[in-house]
Parts: C-alpha cells; structure tokens; sequence
C-alpha cells in the first residue's frame, strides 16, 4: 500500500509535466495544424535555461523557471516568425523538415555551449513530506502544485480572456476568426510562444529529478505526441487527462511489470491508438 | 523535348562518369574513397525514403530504423552466426522488406501529420529494441568483424576499389529502379496520390495497395543500405537506427531534390562533402546545417537537381517559344518575345 501511494504521487507529478508540455504541442497543432517536431529541442532548452539560471546566475528556483519560461516564449515567438510563417502555404511535409531543422540546430547550440556530456541538476528543493503514511519529496508535491496552478491559469487565460478566446477561436475556424478581426498572425506567435513557455516550466520542473542532455527533449517528444493523440490533436481537456493517464500508466508500469514496459508503454499506446482509430481517439472531427 | 531529356541525361552521365572513376583518380587517398563508400550506402537508402516521400508524398520518419534492420541483420548475422555475406545480404532485404510490409499495414491507414508521428514512433521503437536488447544485439557495446562480401572468382572485395564498384552496381539498381518508376504507370499512380488521394481514387487508382507497395519498396531499400552499411564499415552500433540518422537521410534528400533520380545521390555525396568540410566540428555541424535545412524547404523546397530540371525545363521551353527564323540575335521587338515571357514566368 505504502508503495501504491507513493507511486501514485510520482505518478502523478509525472502526470503533471507530460500536461504541461503536451498542452503546448496540441495547443500549436490547433492553431496552426502542424506537429511541432521541435517541441522536444525547446523542452530541452527550457531545461538547461532554468539549470543556468539557478546555478550560474544564482536566482531562486521557481523565479529561474520563470526567466527560463520567459526567454522560451521568445524563442518561441522567433521560431513562429523565422521558420513556420514563411511555410504557411506550403505542403504539410515542408513544416515537419524545417522543424526537424529547428531541432537539429537546438541540439548542436546547447551542445557547442554547455556539451554533451550528462548534467545534473542538485534539487534546490530538499526534504521529504508525509502523506498518506509515505514519504513524498518536496520536489514532487512542488511540481504537482506548480502543474495545477499553471494548468488554472491556462484555462482562466483561455477562456476568459480576449487574447486567450482568439486562441479559441483560430483553432476553430482560421478564416471566420480573421473576419471578425482576429489577426491570425498574432494568434499565431501567441500561441509558439506560449507553447514554449510551458513547455520550459515542464522542463524546469522535472529538470532536478533527470539528467541534463541534449538530445532529452527526443524520446519526451514521442511520448507527448502519443498523449495529445491519444486526447485529439488540438484538445487542451484531451491533453490533460491524456498527460495524466500516461504519467500515471508509465510509473505503474515501471513499479509493477518491468522497467522496460514503462519506458515502451507510451509508444504502444500510440501504436494501438492510431491502429484502431488513425485519427486518434478523441477527435471532433476528421481534419483534410 | 528531345533537347531536355539529353540535358538531363548528360547530367546523369557526368555524374554516373564522376563516380565510376572516383577510384582511379582517389587511388592514393583511401579516406576519401571511404566516405564515398559510406556516402553511397546512404544514398541507397535515400532512394528508398524518396520512393515514399518523393512519389507519394508520405513524410515516413521511420527510416533511420529501416536502416539500423538492415545494419543489425548484416551485422549480427555475419559475427554470432557466421553466415555469409550474401546470405546475410538477401536476409536483411528479406527482412526490413517484411518489416516494412507489415509496420505499412498499420501505418499507412494513418496519413499526413499522423503517419509522421507514427512513423517516428516505430522509429524509436526499433531504435530502443536495438539499443536494449542486449542478449542479441550487444546494444551500446556494439559487436566488431563484420565481414565484407567474399571473393568471387577473382574479385577480392577487402580490396576498397573493388567493394566501391559492388557499391555502385546496387546504386545504379536503386537510381534506375527510381527512373523506371517515373516513366512507368506505376510511378504516374504514385505522384497522382501524392497530389490528392482522393482525387486518385476517384479516377480509380487504389490507394491503399499503391501506398502499402511504395512504402514496403522504400522500406526494403533502406535495409539494403544498411546492410551494405554495416559490411563497409565493419562496426555496429545502434547509433546507426537512431531518429537522426532519420532526419539524416531526410536532409540528404532534401538538398538533392525530392522526386528525382539523381536528387539522392547528389544530395547525399554533397552534404557528406560540407560534413568532411567542417570535420573539426562535428558536433556542432548543425548549428550551420540546421538553418541550411530551414532556408531550403523555405527557399528551395525542389533542392539541387529539382532546380536544375525546372531550368533545363524553362530553357526548353524557350528555345520552342523563339522564332523559327534561323540564328541570330533574337529581336526584341519581335511579336515572339511576349509569348516566350509568358512561357517563362508560367
């Protein structure tokens, strides 16, 4: 029991991080209906950013994150302008070749600054918290509050504010936004940028618990791209509860059948998903 | 249109000239002899990727694994159970090509964005498979020794002169295999569903089996490089599946030119040239060739010889726009001249 519970809290911080950098992977694939194949370079960059910023520049943990955020939706923004707005009207394959580009780049750049060797990042938060009659770290708890918190005021910023329904309504229908005033351009940056931004909070969360290395973003990457299908491509609920079943099924996995089953389960998941459903399972409606 | 084809074919004889006397003219330079060896079993299986995204417009991911099958089928076949070259050879196109027919079943009833995905994941998961399962595969220790093709008659193969030209015997196969599909019924069905598959099944092409036989074709070529691969280099490891070697391939195609016959080749040897250029660092070789990627499918999404042919095609059409009069300095107030502007900016 005590092991269940603590799985279920690892489970669930996992949960956490996957939500996070998946709700900004769907959030970019309903603006403009393209899988962001750098997402997992930017995830990447988001973690060694937060690692500079609490170790080299000496700023609190959970501001370092922030800054990292920050620095990340520039880039975020920079990528939108520079790589995908010039292949606005070009065939789906040319996005998914300059994306590639986008990472490789990513890769080699955090590589020529910081090397390829293995880093870790000391957890600025220490000590354990008892719940339940288990011992959960701080650094945990700290990720599955952060997560929610996060997650509310996304869904507040979407839902309730203007910049946040122009999001919406891009997603739904690209053309009738503009009509009505929405400059799809904007909404676009808006939306790299902040799909970036939490995809580096992601990153800085779970930054203490793994290793630092440039190619990291690369299998996280698969991972959410089998979450966001297995919630629809587009769908911020779809994502979050997507996140949170395959944080939770890996970390089962792993304590009960074998380390090796939680590390393939997210790629059966989406092999089995788009073999029974090849538009993913939660879809709305089958996009030409 | 005589005229065009002989541009190009020219162009395809300087290059097939190009590469038959490599040899000769690197006599005394086998590094450099190597990296064309090496350059040519990826060209390989750039031909193959280009059969699924040139022709039918499928952007597959899953072929640095297709790749990393043939290498590990090569590789582990001609060490732990000391089968022959030849033997290993065909097992590996046997297999990458099963492989490739069955992961085609399921990941063709996926298409654009969706079939990436899927296929970057049956990417990973070969890759993982080849890097975890030690007991078979040695996973990062790698296994040493694989063997070069044995002697026929009086062809000595661990001679690199000689294993070059094999080379070039299976990547002739491969670049005409690619010309006759784009000349050939086959081919047309291919670009047709690469412009709307719906569109494509309404005049009555099917889809589904055209796809499932491109991909399955592309699938086997890259095991065929593999295996040649793993045999020139005589190491394995599983860097050789992994998802960069993937984006690898797809750049080398992309620079050559998607769709064409000597795209892959060309591409191929031509960043391998920029790689040996900036060999003193490596690693940091795609803080140039990332935005180099990104510029071209912004810039010049039909790469090199996309680009060549649309000239030799735009010059074609010029000279049969130009007057019949016999030579001399075209007049350019002469009625012919909008027409031949016309042509030109199509």
């Amino acid at each position: 029991m005590t092991l269940f519970v603590q799985q279920f809290f690892n489970g669930l911080s996992l949960g956490g991080v996957y939500c996070l950098a998946a709700i900004g992977l769907t959030l970019v694939f309903g603006v403009l209906r393209i899988p962001n194949l750098a997402h997992g370079a930017l995830y990447m960059v988001g973690a060694y950013l937060t690692y500079f910023f609490l170790t080299s520049a000496g700023v609190p943990y959970i501001l370092a994150i922030a800054l990292a955020a920050l620095v990340l939706a520039g880039i975020g923004i920079g990528m939108e302008r520079v790589v995908f707005h010039p292949l606005r009207n070009a065939p789906h394959t040319h996005h998914m070749i300059a994306a590639a580009g986008a990472m490789f780049f990513l890769h080699s750049l955090i590589q020529a600054i910081w090397g390829a060797d293995f880093r870790r990042m000391e957890s600025p938060i220490t000590g354990r918290v008892e719940i339940l009659g288990t011992q959960v770290s701080w650094q945990r708890v700290t990720i599955v509050i952060t997560a929610v918190v996060v997650l509310i005021a996304l869904t507040w910023f979407i839902k309730r504010t203007v910049h946040g329904q122009s999001i919406e309504a891009v997603e739904q229908d690209r053309v009738g936004a503009s009509l009505v005033g929405i400059n799809p351009n904007r909404v676009s940056m808006l939306t790299f940028g902040l799909a970036a931004a939490l995809v580096a909070v992601a990153a800085g969360l779970v930054a203490p618990i793994n290793l630092l290395y440039p190619t990291m973003g690369d299998v996280i990457m698969v991972k959410v791209f089998a979450i966001i299908i297995l919630g629809g491509l587009g769908s911020i609920p779809g994502a979050i509860v997507g996140g949170f079943t395959l944080g939770m099924a890996e970390v089962m996995a792993t304590t009960y059948v074998s380390a090796v089953a939680g590390e393939v389960i997210a790629f059966v998941v989406l092999i089995l998903v788009l073999a029974i459903r090849p538009t993913g399972l939660l879809t709305k409606a089958v996009q030409r | 249109m005589k005229l065009t084809f002989s541009i190009r074919g020219v162009g395809a004889l300087l290059v097939a000239a190009a590469l038959l006397f490599a040899p000769l003219i690197l006599a005394e330079q086998n590094y450099l002899l190597r990296v064309l060896i090496t350059g040519i079993t990826y060209a390989i299986a750039v031909y193959g990727l280009n059969i699924i995204l040139g022709f039918t417009g499928q952007l597959s991911l899953a072929h640095g694994g297709f790749f990393g099958i043939g290498v590990y089928t090569m590789g582990l076949l001609t060490t732990d159970y000391d089968w022959s070259f030849w033997g290993a050879l065909l097992a590996a196109i046997v297999l990458t090509t099963v492989v490739g027919f069955l992961a085609g079943l399921l990941a063709l009833r996926t298409r654009e964005a969706y079939f990436a995905v899927f296929t970057m994941a049956l990417g990973l998961i070969i890759y993982m498979i080849i890097s975890r399962w030690e007991d078979v595969t040695h996973a990062y220790s790698g296994v040493l020794g694989v063997k070069l093709p044995e002697n026929i008659g009086p062809l000595d193969f661990s001679e690199p002169a000689t294993y070059y030209y094999l080379l070039l015997v299976f990547l002739a196969a491969a670049a005409y295999v690619t010309y006759t599909l784009r000349v050939s019924n086959v081919g047309r069905r291919l670009l047709a569903i690469r412009t709307s598959e719906d569109l494509a099944s309404s005049i009555g092409i099917n889809v589904g089996l055209n796809k499932q036989l491109a991909f399955t074709a592309s699938a086997g070529f890259a095991g065929l490089g593999g295996a040649l691969f793993a045999s020139a280099e005589g190491f394995i490891g599983p860097n050789s599946s992994s998802i960069d070697l993937t984006f690898e391939l797809l750049m080398f195609l992309l620079v050559g030119g998607v769709a064409t016959v000597m795209g892959p080749i060309v591409g191929t040897l031509l960043v391998l040239a920029l790689f040996e250029a900036f060999q003193d660092f490596q690693a940091y070789r795609f803080i140039l060739l990332g935005p180099v990627i990104i510029a071209l499918v912004i810039y010049a999404p039909q790469g090199l010889i996309g680009r060549l042919n649309e000239l030799t095609l735009r010059w074609k059409r010029r000279r049969a726009a130009a007057p019949k009069t016999p030579a001399g300095p075209p007049d350019s107030d002469s009625p012919a001249d909008p027409n031949d502007e016309k042509a030109e900016v199509r």
